[in-house]
């Protein structure tokens, strides 16, 4: 019997998450695919909501730095560092030399931290088990390092308005310069099994591209947009802390995959180890806390400081009525416009693909939902 | 064939490491001087009371008011035995809510309160992470007895104050 009706190819929903493993915390994609492709996909966000920003509204600027370790909770350093900058921007304050360099050393580790842990996860996402172990490794070994810096693995509440809790331990410039070595060898490490593997190769190569033009439009920062090729980075158009007197290289992409994303993660653990090194040599002894008063009071007025996240640039408005609290504060987070990228990056993709590229984006879900 | 000869290789030689785990309920791995585990509160050997004074300031400067405290005359200093007007009567620390800041003992004008090494929280029953005063003072004498821990001197609070 001949089929005289014409056959349709319709479109099939995908649910993925928002408790899949490889969403990287609770995310949820829908996609629409036609048969092996991606069509469309729509994220869901939100699951992760715990209201920050009004939180922040709330509570005194010393209680706010607790607040931000939270939001990327991979770069927790990194955090606290912005919200620090805002209330000292505000108030004038002159931050010590020394604090600045600690500052400095601690935000570099963490970014070689966090991109160590896209390393492994990314390589997970792409099928291989091993690569996660040994850059766990090594993540512990900096986060041995912070915990005997400021006492905590992950949640530090080290950064203050106007310096920094306490003075690093005696041994500190040791133990960082001793475990520089390691992490070094593991970047090679990084490398060989993975950077340049074959498969690997073949697995991302032209996956997920997206061009500078669109990474713009889409408000794209850091490594992302870096990797298709814009030159842009935070500590060099506009330095904070110590980064106009440190020598080091913006490494940039040219097609905008998700292998040149890997890559240049990579790379920037190469510069990052780099900085660490330079601010070891020039760091002297010093006060490490400018004259403060014990609560913050930041006269009225607003303010927007933003730096260079491992996941991009971290922005923070602040505005101030003059009270111990803030009247207002908005937090732009580098991943949640990052994730705008998602669709862009996604079309014409093999369903296969959309772990690999949504890992390349490299999000933490708290600091997307806040 | 050279390729899986490097291959075995690299397995080899990663096979004879030593391991970087450790298995966890049953090993543990030292925590660094400065961790901050759950606060405790300290207890004063000279005069055998607490050193808190019941002042409310680590209450009202917690994040998430996981604290409360209660203050009373102290009965030490009517007999002239302790220089401590007021004393702590009753305080309590929800270790469920604490997140681990230390913002507490950096508000504490008495070094009473101080951030301990014990960080496993799990119990069996309900409300059990909820530590009343004498919980905490024995948390709190463990912690002393562990780090040999002194009262700031004077020179030490006053760096502090001005660092
Ligand atoms: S611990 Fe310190 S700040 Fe808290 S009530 Fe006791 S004396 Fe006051
Ligand atoms: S450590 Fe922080 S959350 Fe815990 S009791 Fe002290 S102030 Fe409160």
């Amino acid at each position: 019997m001949a089929i005289d009706k014409q056959l349709d190819t319709l479109e099939v929903m995908l649910n993925m998450g928002p408790q899949h493993p490889a969403t990287h915390g609770v995310f949820r994609m829908v996609l629409s695919i036609d048969g092996e492709r991606i069509v469309d996909v729509e994220p869901h966000i939100g699951y992760l909501h715990r209201g920050s920003e009004k939180l922040c509204e709330h509570e005194q600027y010393s209680q706010i730095i607790t607040l931000f370790d939270r939001l990327d909770y991979i770069a927790n350093f990194n955090n606290e560092l912005v919200v620090c900058m805002a209330a000292e921007k505000l108030m004038g304050t002159e931050v010590p030399e020394r604090a600045q360099y600690i500052r400095t050393i601690l935000c570099e580790l963490n970014r070689i931290a966090s991109h160590m842990l896209f390393y492994g996860t990314f390589a997970l996402d792409a099928g291989a088990m091993t690569p996660s172990m040994y850059a766990f490794r090594e993540r512990e070994r900096i986060q041995q390092i912070f915990e005997a810096t400021s006492g905590a693995r992950m949640m530090h509440n080290y950064f203050r308005i106007g310096g920094v809790k306490q003075d690093v331990p005696e041994d500190f410039s040791q133990r960082v310069a001793a475990s520089l070595g390691p992490i070094k060898e593991t970047i090679e490490e990084a490398d060989n099994l993975v950077t340049f593997n074959e498969i690997f190769l073949a697995r991302s190569r032209d996956v997920g591209t997206i061009d500078g033009k669109t990474a713009v439009a889409l408000g794209l920062t850091g490594p992302n947009l870096r990797a298709s090729g814009v030159d842009y980075d935070v500590r060099r158009v506009q330095p904070y802390l110590v980064y106009d007197r440190l020598d080091f290289n913006v490494p940039l992409g040219d097609r905008g995959d998700c292998w040149d994303r890997f890559w240049l993660r990579i790379r920037e653990m190469d510069e990052s180890v780099k900085i660490v090194e330079q601010c070891l040599a020039q760091m002297e002894t010093g006060p490490i806390m400018a004259p403060m008063r014990r609560i913050s009071r930041p006269p009225k007025g607003e303010v927007y400081v933003h730096a260079e996240n491992p996941r991009g640039d971290l922005g923070v408005y602040l505005v101030s009525n003059g009270g111990d609290r803030p009247y207002r504060l908005k937090i732009r987070p580098p991943s949640f416009c990052n994730l705008m990228s998602l669709k862009h990056m996604m079309r014409d993709a093999y369903v296969a693909d959309a772990i690999m590229v949504l890992g390349s984006i490299d999000i933490v879900l708290g600091e997307v939902d806040r | 064939m050279l390729a899986s000869l490097k291959g075995m290789w690299v397995t080899l030689a990663n096979a004879f490491k030593k391991p970087v785990t450790a298995q966890y309920p049953k090993e543990h791995l030292p925590v660094q001087t400065r961790y901050m585990g759950f606060p405790v509160l300290t207890w004063d050997y000279d005069v055998q009371e607490p050193f808190c004074t019941g002042c409310m300031v680590c209450v009202r400067n917690c994040p998430t008011s996981c604290m409360s405290a209660q203050m009373m005359d102290n009965p030490l200093f009517k007999d002239g035995k302790s220089k401590r007007r007021k004393i702590i009567e009753s305080f309590e620390i929800n270790f469920g809510r604490c997140i681990l800041c230390g913002i507490c003992v950096d508000v504490c004008n008495f070094d009473a309160i101080e951030m301990s090494h014990q960080h496993e929280l799990s119990v069996v029953v309900r409300n059990g992470n909820r530590a009343d005063l004498p919980r905490l003072l024995e948390m709190g004498k463990a912690y002393q007895a562990e780090v040999e821990w002194t009262p700031k001197t004077k020179e030490e609070a006053k760096q502090e104050a001005t660092a």
